[in-house]
């Protein structure tokens, strides 16, 4: 098998390793659409880290923080509390992404694969991209173990957990970042354009097969990994654009995930 | 009273935007003490409930907790999304400290409560009533000074609540925890608690339940004949009755609740 095969795999399984169980928590806590927001604002992310000369991750991963951040701490009551969450989302998402495109067309000199942004290229993930991705994975993953107590105490009843004594509030806060650093990585994989979809889609086909949370998380990043190799073979045999193979595999799982749970019942 | 109290607030005033809500409220809980707060729609109750737990600020006033105070909360009612797969005895665990998760101690708590049945059942599939005592159940695992309840018959049968309320005092008297919770459910509610406090943005009055029943904001707040019916339920035999057969209180008897001034 080829070298880029290989590596594709990889950084491929790496990635659905992340997204289960994130994905799993923006199921659960209805946060799809600050996912988008955050893969969205990527784009600004990639454009900064070129303009500065600095990896495009390293923009990426800043900027997500930064938004995490503003929508964090940001939409607590006042004046600005008069617009729902949703809205200002729906600003932030589009927002970074047209003024990210916007500084992309000022660098002409650039030799910019904007595709390969917005749907992934995986088959050009090099060995350099498999150790920042291996590195990310571990730190986020050992993160998530830290907080996943708590975080699922406060995603089941914020009020309860803080009562309990969990700080709701820098729990949050943690695994917006966290899922920040999850989108940058797994951009690469699926583009910023899908990369929603990796999150979502295994955690929800995962749902109706799982009893406990931990295993919804588990069974989530195996729905991952088989999406992302189904993909990547399509991609190898019939030539389709990777990404969207990968997300058209997870699609096709969820279907008959939910099929599954029909017949079982 | 004396200065020995678990958890006090004192002259807690909250608005929210624009609107007066808690006006010189004042609240306190003694060891092993029942207290109730009651009072109609919009007085306040839960909103000074919030502000004691920490859930909400006060624009003024104090809350003052016993050092190392435990707190076991149950809310007025808990809606789990259903896209997060937990079972009851899964969402105990979330309540104790990590590596203090005995299965055991989890299920002796629900046999307590009388959910044994749901320990392995998913959350999503159990009743109001089950979900309630379940609520309890994890408030309890805490093994805490003052459980905290609000409303805690919501949704529950009237049959289901009397049960609730026993529980309650059966709890208190086993476990030596006091309970500070909140209802609008006057009829049981007075009958298993130990104090009343009555608010309607301040407190109108407190004291043992019959005798608040007979205070005369009381009975403007609640009207005569439920007031009448109460004093008739604690105390058939402090009372007199008029010509038609109607109640009306003694003119001497001893009052032994606090008197507040109004704000």
């Amino acid at each position: 098998m080829d070298d880029f095969l290989i590596r594709a795999g990889i950084a491929g399984l790496l990635v659905a390793a992340l997204a289960g169980p994130l994905g799993a928590f923006v199921v659960w806590r209805r946060m799809a659409y600050f996912g988008a927001t955050l893969s969205h604002s990527a784009l600004l992310g990639i454009a900064l880290g070129l303009l500065m000369g600095v990896a495009p991750l390293f923009g990426v991963v800043a900027v997500g923080i930064v938004v995490a951040l503003m929508l964090g701490f940001g939409n607590r009551g006042g004046k600005a509390g008069v617009l729902s969450e949703d809205t200002l989302l729906g600003i932030m998402a589009h927002g970074t992404l047209a003024v990210g495109l916007v500084v992309i067309s000022f660098m002409d000199d650039v030799r910019f694969g904007l595709m390969g942004y917005l749907f992934g290229d995986i088959l050009a993930v090099g060995t350099g991209d498999l150790y920042v991705l291996f590195g990310g994975s571990v730190v986020v993953l050992l993160a998530l173990a830290v907080l996943w107590r708590p975080l699922l105490a406060a995603t089941v009843n914020e009020e309860l957990a803080r009562v309990e004594g969990v700080p709701v509030a820098a729990v949050r806060i943690g695994y917006m970042v966290l899922l920040a650093v999850t989108v940058a990585l797994a951009m690469k994989i699926v583009g910023i354009l899908l990369v929603t979809s990796l999150l979502i889609i295994p955690a929800a086909a995962a749902r109706w097969h799982s009893r406990t949370p931990e295993q919804m998380a588990v069974l989530a990043a195996l729905v991952g990994g088989v999406s992302v190799l189904g993909g990547l073979a399509a991609s190898y045999i019939v030539d389709t654009p990777s990404g969207p193979s990968i997300v058209v595999v997870a699609l096709v799982l969820f279907v008959l995930a939910r099929a599954m749970a029909t017949v079982t019942r | 009273m004396s200065d020995d109290y678990l958890i006090k607030a004192d002259g807690i005033e909250v608005s929210i935007g624009g609107r007066r809500i808690l006006s010189h409220a004042d609240a306190r809980v003694g060891a092993g003490e029942i207290v109730t707060l009651i009072g109609p729609n919009g007085a306040g109750k839960t909103t000074l409930l919030r502000v004691m737990l920490g859930l909400m600020s006060a624009d003024r006033g104090t809350v003052q907790r016993r050092a190392e105070l435990t707190i076991g909360y149950m809310p007025q009612k808990l809606v789990l999304d259903p896209a997060l797969p937990l079972t009851v005895n899964g969402f105990l665990g979330l309540g104790i400290p990590r590596g203090d998760t005995g299965h055991g101690r989890r299920l002796a708590v629900l046999d307590e409560v009388g959910a044994g049945l749901v320990a392995d059942s998913p959350i999503g599939d159990i009743s109001g009533g089950e979900m309630q005592r379940v609520l309890m159940a994890r408030a309890l695992l805490r093994e805490p000074d003052l459980l905290v309840l609000d409303e805690p018959v919501q949704g529950v049968d009237v049959v289901g609540q009397a049960d609730l309320y026993a529980l309650i005092r059966h709890i208190r008297d086993d476990r030596g925890c006091a309970v500070l919770m909140v209802s609008h459910d006057l009829h049981v509610v007075m009958a298993a608690t130990d104090r009343v406090i009555c608010l309607n943005q301040h407190v109108c009055c407190a004291g043992h339940p019959e005798t608040v029943s007979r205070h005369p904001e009381f009975v403007s707040m609640f009207g005569e004949n439920v007031a009448a019916e109460l004093a008739v339920y604690h105390h058939r035999h402090d009372h007199d009755h008029d010509v038609h057969g109607d109640v009306v209180p003694h003119h001497d008897h001893d009052h032994d609740h606090e008197d507040y001034s109004h704000g």
